[in-house]
């Protein structure tokens, strides 16, 4: 990690997302409170960005069409949209190491049918499955984390499994057998530990998608429902008022584009540094 | 590598099957049913269950899933609930839309990625390397229906010079030849473009890595110890060895490319598979969104079949590979 924050991408990245993460988290103190607060709607709905309404209130970035603060509702939807794409990639990294290591680990008839499940769950198209999956039952936020982390552990199955098959031929496995661990002990102990590394990557890099499919779903009005606030049915709700009010649906798409930028960068500088490490480590082996 | 196209056919038939019967369980084990959408909120209990009857939900779940797969297999997908019209009908008419916005912007996203991917490779770690990186980031991570939104607000709402809806004009009858081109080109304008910057974005990061890779090699360095100038080396010698990866993940890419496209059809009411799939799941219509699951199920099946085809032409390692495994 620190040698990650050496590359300009990793420190960019990872400024970006604190950023977000800091206003989502501090909302209540950085904003002016209910982001479902309507008050005197007609004085102060479609106010521009740094427009004062009647009552002297500053909006930082102005109103939207119930005459809602846009910047608390933005730090408000944040909390949504960060949670659930943090803890999506938490369940999908869950489901996706449990399988990928009994599939790499043991040999046999069930490593085959999790090495097949993996490739045909691959093949599915996730976002066929999204829809429906979020239509059929009453979307709300935790249904959205299950659904994300249930159709988003594939690629990480994969790299676990790929990762715990060549660390099993490693000597040090080898060693832990001759001492007498036993195989669960040997998996959990030593090989896991050192097959988590790729994961983080792909993590990193799993969260932007996340959160841009809920988003996605969001706009599409089967995500995390109004009036809760979500960069994504903000966005929805900015639709109808392009034209006389644009910064409802900007400033949402700006914090998506931030946050998704920051997970990317963040993802990169580590791949190159694991990437970086695994081959010296190969020269090493030789 | 005739075995290897059939096995990656069965292997694709076995993914649309599974979607499909998925689909039908996920279906059948959701809150509420087709009887309860047709007959309304005011439907007796006997309405509901005479309703069920008829459209024989009251049988076992395997007989009405043989039934419906061998009607399906027959080509009967049912009548949609919501239109009243044949579901086969109208995704007979909304799948070429589909495949000709993803296929387009599959061509131009690729053709451009590779472009700026070769000046970043050919100027490694310069400022102009630099810059292109951050550029292709940041198109990656737009969200597609907001940049969508953005473009008809610039577009369609401020300058006014193209629309924002729809496949084609209403007075698309009346218009013959050019005319008719130029309506269609000016309707896919921003659909098109929207999917295609996303793409170039993606297209550019890979295959910059795949150039670095490539312009490493000792072949490269002969081809610049003969004089060659740099956009040649580029073109005849880096370019042809980093196809091989990017071609396979341009097969990769094609699921990803449709998910975009479900949105984007969204956004700019485009009538494809897309769009009647989100259309059909919010009606929950259900012969069509069977049969709109099981469209679109295949569209990425043969795409990816496709490039694994395209790549065992590009590269006879694939195909041995192959061919050990089989």
């Amino acid at each position: 990690m620190t040698t990650a924050l050496r590359d300009w991408r990793g420190r960019a990245g990872l400024l970006l997302l604190l950023l977000a993460l800091v206003t989502a988290i501090a909302a209540p103190f950085v904003t002016g409170g209910d982001p479902g607060n309507v008050g005197d709607v007609v004085a102060t709905r479609f106010l521009p960005p740094f427009a004062r309404d009647v009552h002297g209130v500053f909006h930082f970035l102005g109103t939207d069409r119930l005459g809602r603060d846009v910047w608390t509702r933005l730090a408000y939807g944040g909390r949504i949209s960060l949670a659930v794409g943090f803890l999506s990639v938490l369940l999908s990294v869950m489901l996706g190491t449990t399988i990928g290591a009994a599939a790499g680990w043991w040999r046999g008839w069930p490593a085959a049918v999790l090495t097949s499940f993996t490739d045909f769950a691959l093949a599915l198209p996730r976002v066929v499955l999204l829809l429906l999956l979020v239509a059929l039952w009453r979307p709300n936020a935790a249904l959205v984390v299950l659904i994300l982390g249930a159709t988003g552990w594939m690629p990480v199955a994969r790299l676990v499994q790929a990762e715990v098959r060549a660390l099993a031929a490693r000597p040090f496995v080898e060693g832990a057998f001759s001492l007498g661990a036993r195989s669960r002990r040997v998996l959990w102990r030593h090989v896991l530990p050192n097959a988590l590394t790729p994961v983080i990557v792909a993590a990193a890099l799993g969260v932007g998608n996340a959160i841009l499919l809920e988003a996605g779903l969001s706009y599409l009005g089967l995500g995390v429902q109004p009036p809760t606030p979500s960069w994504g049915n903000m966005i929805a709700s900015g639709r109808d008022t392009l034209v006389n009010a644009p910064w409802v649906a900007t400033a949402p798409g700006v914090m998506l584009v931030v946050v998704v930028v920051g997970c990317t960068l963040l993802g990169d500088a580590l791949r190159d540094v694991i990437s970086h490490r695994s081959s010296v480590i190969g020269r090493e082996a030789l | 590598m005739l075995r290897m196209i059939a096995r990656r056919v069965l292997t694709g038939f076995a993914v649309v099957t599974g979607v499909v019967t998925l689909t039908f369980l996920l279906l059948h084990a959701a809150p509420g049913d087709p009887a309860e959408q047709l007959l309304g909120p005011t439907a007796t209990a006997e309405q509901l269950a005479a309703g069920r009857h008829a459209l024989g939900l009251d049988r076992p779940l395997a007989v009405q899933y043989l039934s419906w797969l061998s009607r399906f297999g027959r080509g009967d997908w049912g009548t949609s609930l919501a239109t009243g019209r044949p579901a086969s009908a109208m995704l007979g008419r909304a799948w070429p839309a589909t495949a000709r916005l993803v296929l387009l912007s599959l061509v131009l996203s690729y053709g451009l990625g590779l472009g700026l991917a070769a000046v970043q490779a050919a100027r490694h770690r310069t400022t102009l390397d630099t810059t292109l990186s951050i550029a292709s980031v940041t198109l990656v991570a737009l969200p597609g229906f907001w940049l969508g939104l953005m473009f008809v607000a610039v577009f369609t709402y401020l300058l006014r010079v193209l629309p924002a809806f729809g496949i084609a004009g209403f007075d698309v009858d009346e218009l013959h030849g050019w005319a008719r081109l130029v309506d269609a080109l000016r309707h896919l304008a921003l659909p098109l473009a929207t999917l295609t910057l996303i793409g170039i974005g993606g297209a550019a990061r890979f295959a910059r890595g795949a150039m670095l890779d490539a312009i490493e090699q000792p072949f490269v360095v002969a081809a610049r110890a003969k004089g060659l100038t740099t956009p040649r080396v580029m073109r005849h010698h880096v370019l042809r060895h980093a196809l091989i990866p990017i071609v396979t993940l341009l097969g990769l890419s094609l699921p990803a490319l449709f998910s975009g496209a479900v949105f984007i059809e969204a956004v700019f009411a485009w009538p494809g598979v897309g769009r009647v799939l989100v259309e059909a799941v919010q009606a929950r219509d259900y012969p069509v969104v069977m049969a709109a699951t099981a469209v679109s199920a295949t569209l990425v099946v043969c795409g990816n079949l496709a490039a694994d085809v395209v790549a065992g032409l590009v590269d006879p390692r694939v195909r041995a590979r192959e061919e050990v495994t089989a």
